[in-house]
């Protein structure tokens, strides 16, 4: 137990140390001389290379990792070259719109994908497991951008049930923010339904072959028992795994509605540093989101140990 | 080729299939066939045209220059399809190289895996946006990030099968006959990892051609002068409210797109793959 443990553990450590290496290579191939995009067209030569001694560019390749491995083990991730503040701080003020987001959404995928899949599996073959399968084929082919995009035009532009875009006001209420949620909720919950349903309905027919629930039924148990008590409650258990996957995924699939929506989240913070250049931005966002997920792929192999010694051996 | 026409055969039993199949032969064919043979110019700007809604003239209506844009939704076919074809085709070679060594030689395996767990860390279009703002956005760039993004995707895909079959009766046998590991690797293995990597291949495709647009839309994709399907929807945004069409036609011709690729992935999955069959 304690050797699976560790040896887990040094895995997650290899592909944190790879997506660090991989953030940094990243940011140093870029085209474009960071100093002097920091500095602007007034400066000059002289400034350039004062500048390159001071950030330690002029140092190898490897020192500068070294030492940014350490600035980011301490938490610094730098500073904004537009924002003129640290990257961590930028992160921190736009984490709430991104976090209500992903969950909001989540929650509306769980909604609508796990009833779905119990039903397509229950009645696999039938026509309504075709249609579902259809309907979670047709949910994987729409770009998220172009479904937001006709939300906003029915729902925010004719009916103006719900804001088109932005957060609300600095300083208005929890409700009125989660209000401005709804529509790009809805567009990442839905499309993201499509893999839930595909999922469940895998995970649960998975189960309806077990021998348990032959047994179960043998009882005399109604089909109903068996589906709800013996067959789902155990496909819940790697549906929980994937909800959680998603949400990760989410983060980075936020970055196109947030856009969309033109909700300062992280997502949105990124399209931005992209188009302006903004690598220390750029390699803070990809490093704590990359690293979010690979915390989450951990802590979800260690509760599967935990709950299921199968795994173990 | 009598094996090949009972495959096909089989899959078009499924009804759903077949139209999926004809589907993206109509659009492929529409896009690669039909600019050869027209006359018709999609750039031409007609500025009394503007924003017109669809008609009899103009099938899908006008965008902002004026430009008919069904001709420009068959145009810029050409150029999302390509796309879509240069990422599946380059990842899946790339993929099966990779993959093939991980699941085949133990001492690559860690470290070949550790390098795609590290890759599939960063989600997709954040690696993807991230990768064409530092290589430059141009459509050779698009192409090449696409393929850095899912590159991993296939790597995974084929691995797994590749440590199923290495342990198969008829490689132990190749190998007591002397066969040398390339010809292992090439003939033995390699054939059989066949329909994993089709149906990879298809949703590649697909996957492609909705990255593309999500590239061009956030600006961080194909240059605007390159008329894609993403690129359209992009050049039009400002006049969604007066003109929805500009942006529900090019859109309906990626979702046409990508569920039929995907139905025909799914399609070749069931039928190569009897474990996974819809009705098991």
């Amino acid at each position: 137990m304690l050797r699976f443990v560790l040896s887990r553990l040094g895995g997650t450590l290899a592909v944190l140390v790879l997506v660090a290496v991989m953030v940094f290579a990243l940011t140093r191939l870029a085209s474009g001389d960071p100093i002097a995009v920091l500095l602007g067209d007034q400066a000059t030569v002289e400034d350039i290379a004062q500048a390159r001694v001071q950030y330690g560019l002029d140092k190898p390749v490897l020192t500068q990792f070294v030492y940014w491995v350490k600035e980011v083990a301490h938490g610094n991730l730098g500073n904004s070259i537009f924002l003129q503040r640290p990257v961590t701080q930028a992160l921190a003020e736009r984490a709430e719109p991104t976090f209500f987001l992903t969950l909001f959404a989540v929650g509306i995928a769980a909604l609508i994908g796990i009833p779905c899949g119990l039903v397509a599996a229950v009645w696999r073959g039938r026509l309504v497991d075709q249609v579902l399968s259809a309907v979670a084929m047709l949910g994987a082919s729409v770009p998220s951008f172009w479904m937001g995009l006709i939300l906003i035009q029915i729902f925010a532009v004719w009916l103006g049930w719900f804001p088109a875009s932005g957060y609300g006001n600095p300083g208005v209420s929890l409700a009125e923010r989660l209000h401005h949620l709804v529509l790009p909720a809805v567009v990442l919950g839905v499309l993201n339904s499509a893999l839930i349903i595909r999922f469940t309905r895998a995970s649960v027919l998975d189960i309806l072959n077990e021998d348990y629930v032959r047994t179960a039924r043998s009882k005399g148990l109604s089909e109903r028992v068996v589906i709800l008590k013996h067959v789902l409650r155990n496909a819940l258990v790697p549906i929980v795994t994937v909800l959680g996957l998603t949400m990760a995924l989410m983060i980075g699939g936020a970055v196109v509605t947030e856009t969309v929506f033109n909700l300062p989240g992280v997502g949105n913070l990124v399209v931005r540093a992209v188009l302006r250049r903004d690598y220390p931005v750029i390699q803070g966002a990809l490093l704590v989101i990359a690293g979010i997920y690979v915390l989450i792929n951990l802590v979800i192999d260690l509760i599967y140990m935990l709950v299921d010694p199968r795994i173990r051996m | 080729m009598s094996q090949i026409s009972l495959v096909l055969k089989r899959l078009f039993q499924r009804r759903v299939v077949l139209l999926a199949a004809l589907m993206l032969l109509a659009i492929v064919g529409l896009a690669v066939f039909f600019p050869m043979f027209s006359s018709l110019d999609p750039n031409e700007i007609a500025v009394m045209d503007r924003l017109n809604a669809p008609s009899a003239a103009h099938w899908a209506g006008t965008d902002e220059l004026g430009r008919d844009l069904a001709m420009r939704i068959v145009w810029g076919g050409r150029y999302s399809i390509m796309i879509g074809v240069a990422t599946a085709f380059f990842s899946v070679v790339a993929g099966t190289a990779l993959g093939l060594m991980a699941g085949f030689f133990r001492r690559l395996d860690a470290p070949i895996m550790r390098v795609v767990d590290a890759m599939m860390s960063f989600p997709d279009i954040l690696l993807g946006i991230s990768l064409v703002s530092i290589l430059g956005a141009s459509l050779w760039n698009v192409v090449l990030a696409l393929v850095i993004v899912y590159t991993p995707r296939v790597a995974r895909v084929v691995r797994a099968s590749t440590l199923v079959i290495r342990e198969l009766l008829f490689v132990d046998a190749a190998r007591a006959l002397g066969v040398a590991t390339p010809r292992i690797l090439y003939a033995h293995i390699l054939p059989n990892l066949m329909s994993p990597v089709l149906v990879q291949l298809t949703f590649i495709f697909a996957y492609a051609i909705l990255a593309e647009a999500g590239l061009s839309f956030l600006g961080v994709g194909v240059p605007p002068e390159i008329p894609t399907w993403g690129t359209m929807i992009a050049s039009s945004l400002q006049y969604a409210d007066r003109a929805l069409w500009t942006i529900v036609y090019p859109g309906v011709a990626i979702i046409l797109t990508a569920l039929s690729l995907q139905i025909v992935g799914d399609g070749v999955r069931d039928l190569l793959d009897p474990k996974l069959r819809k009705t098991t």
